[in-house]
């Protein structure tokens, strides 16, 4: 069954969260994984869940040679 | 000022050098004058102290700003960060004055001052500028009407030739492609959701000014169906010498119409006996080498639109790939519905299917034109054969079994 967009949202952050340090994950990834647990879920309800994470800074992009989506955290490359 | 005793030999030939106008910079910029420092740092170490960044970037957006740091920001404080915007520039590079005095300020105010003009995806690149000056600069650039380009696995700022605002041979209006290509894929360029990264490029004819068919994943040729047009009275005065070749842009002051039209036609659909020429317009392949030799006496056919061609990259451990062609012949009329429902179309094939950083070219290879055409819905048709079927083997699907017996006739 389809989740309502509010649960579809920490559904995504929940995922995010538990992928976090272990792997990216990209939008893509985050699609198939939705659609794998609730395949009513209409794709572009994962686009701007997705949208809302971001823009509420509570994930971010990032880019180590793909673009993934993430929990915020220190950027390693300006560590001294 | 760091001393360069290094880079200062770069002053030294016989072209402009970047080194001087970054030393004039420097003297106002510390950015300019530390990057000065960790260069000549790096041609004696002889290795880069640069680092990619993965995390900057402004509220909203994953594209637009690449995130650069160096491993010694003790001695070059200046360029402890040193991150780059891309900014979307205007449809064919056109900018008034007002514009880049514009952008200069911002830069001026919120970075290092050093841009580069332009990037080979397009864009106005700003060069250099910390993580803190991000948003505000990204705040004084929205405000004036401007906006980031694409980066990162997002598709990314579509670029153009100056088309029919100063090219007779413009088969389409590139510059409006270009400009509702860029509308209408916002949400794509600026939030990356693609296994990697695609670009659109609009030539409008197919001399192909912006290289589309080598750098763009989706190259957009200007072509014609009809015929070329012939003023016979003007290819006899290039005979005759009375006008220059290729608009003067050769030593030649006379043509030789068949040494050097004719006879170097790829397809020998031309001929020219008794003062006239005439063109066989069906084995024609439009590579354009007769009308950019005689542009006053040919021109383009009035039947004018675009080929699609699709795939090329150019990764650094496989080699170049070029375009393919997807699809003979679109016309390119706005609001150009049916180009914008097939990249979708292809966007979401390419999602799908594509591992970590394989582009479309590479996943059209990887399973097969048959697969591409079945996923984003096309026809399969003569043209898009790259090359006759070398292997004798051909594996039926169960469909093609259903549509012999159904009668399928393979020519219409």
């Amino acid at each position: 069954m389809a989740l309502p967009k509010a649960e579809l949202v920490e559904f995504i952050f929940d995922m995010v969260a538990k992928a976090q340090g272990k792997k990216q994950l990209k939008a893509m990834d985050i699609q198939k994984a939705v659609l794998k647990a609730h395949p009513d879920q209409p794709k572009n309800d994962v686009k701007f869940a997705i949208k809302d994470l971001i823009d509420g800074s509570r994930c971010v992009y990032t880019y180590f040679g793909g673009s993934f989506i993430e929990i915020p955290h220190e950027e390693g490359a300006a560590k001294h | 000022m760091h001393k360069t005793p290094l880079l200062d030999q770069l002053e030294s030939g016989p072209w402009p050098s970047f080194i001087t106008d970054l030393k004039r910079v420097a003297g106002r910029k510390k950015a300019a004058a530390d990057l000065l420092g960790v260069l000549e740092r790096s041609y004696k170490d002889k290795i880069t102290h640069w680092k990619h960044g993965g995390i900057v970037g402004v509220l909203g957006y994953g594209s637009g700003i690449i995130g650069r740091y160096i491993d010694i920001p003790d001695e070059f404080p200046g360029v402890e960060h040193f991150h780059t915007v891309r900014v979307n520039q205007p449809s064919g590079w056109f900018y008034t004055t007002a514009a880049l005095r514009e952008l200069c300020d911002i830069w001026d105010k919120h970075g290092s001052s050093i841009l580069n003009v332009h990037g080979s995806t397009g864009d106005m690149i700003f060069l250099g500028t910390t993580t803190d000056q991000l948003e505000p600069c990204f705040a004084a650039l929205t405000a004036k009407g401007w906006d980031l380009g694409g980066s990162g696995s997002a598709m990314r700022t579509p670029s153009c030739c100056v088309g029919q605002a100063r090219c007779e041979w413009a088969c389409y209006d590139t510059m409006d492609l270009c400009y509702q290509t860029t509308q209408n894929f916002q949400f794509e360029m600026h939030r990356p959701s693609f296994p990697y990264k695609f670009k659109v490029k609009c030539s409008g004819c197919p001399n192909d000014c912006v290289a589309a068919i080598a750098r763009a994943d989706m190259s957009v040729i200007g072509v014609w169906k009809d015929d070329i047009r012939i003023d016979q009275a003007a290819v006899k005065a290039y005979a005759g010498g009375e006008i220059k070749p290729a608009g003067g842009g050769t030593i030649y002051k006379k043509l030789d119409i068949k040494a050097d039209v004719t006879d170097l036609c790829p397809t020998i659909c031309m001929s020219y006996e008794g003062g006239k020429l005439s063109i066989d317009n069906k084995n024609c392949n439009h590579c354009m080498h007769c009308i950019n030799m005689m542009p006053q006496a040919l021109r383009i056919g009035t039947e004018t639109g675009a080929t699609l061609l699709l795939g090329s990259h150019a990764p650094i451990l496989e080699g170049a790939q070029m375009s393919w062609v997807i699809v003979p012949f679109m016309a390119m009329e706005a609001p150009y519905d049916e180009f914008t429902e097939l990249i979708g179309n292809i966007h979401e094939w390419w999602s799908e299917n594509g591992k970590n950083r394989e582009r479309t070219g590479e996943l059209m290879l990887r399973l097969g034109m048959r697969a591409f055409f079945e996923g984003v819905g096309l026809p399969p048709v003569p043209q898009t054969i790259r090359t006759p079927r070398a292997n004798p083997f051909f594996f039926w699907h169960a469909e093609d079994f259903e549509a012999e017996a159904a009668g399928r006739k393979y020519i219409k």
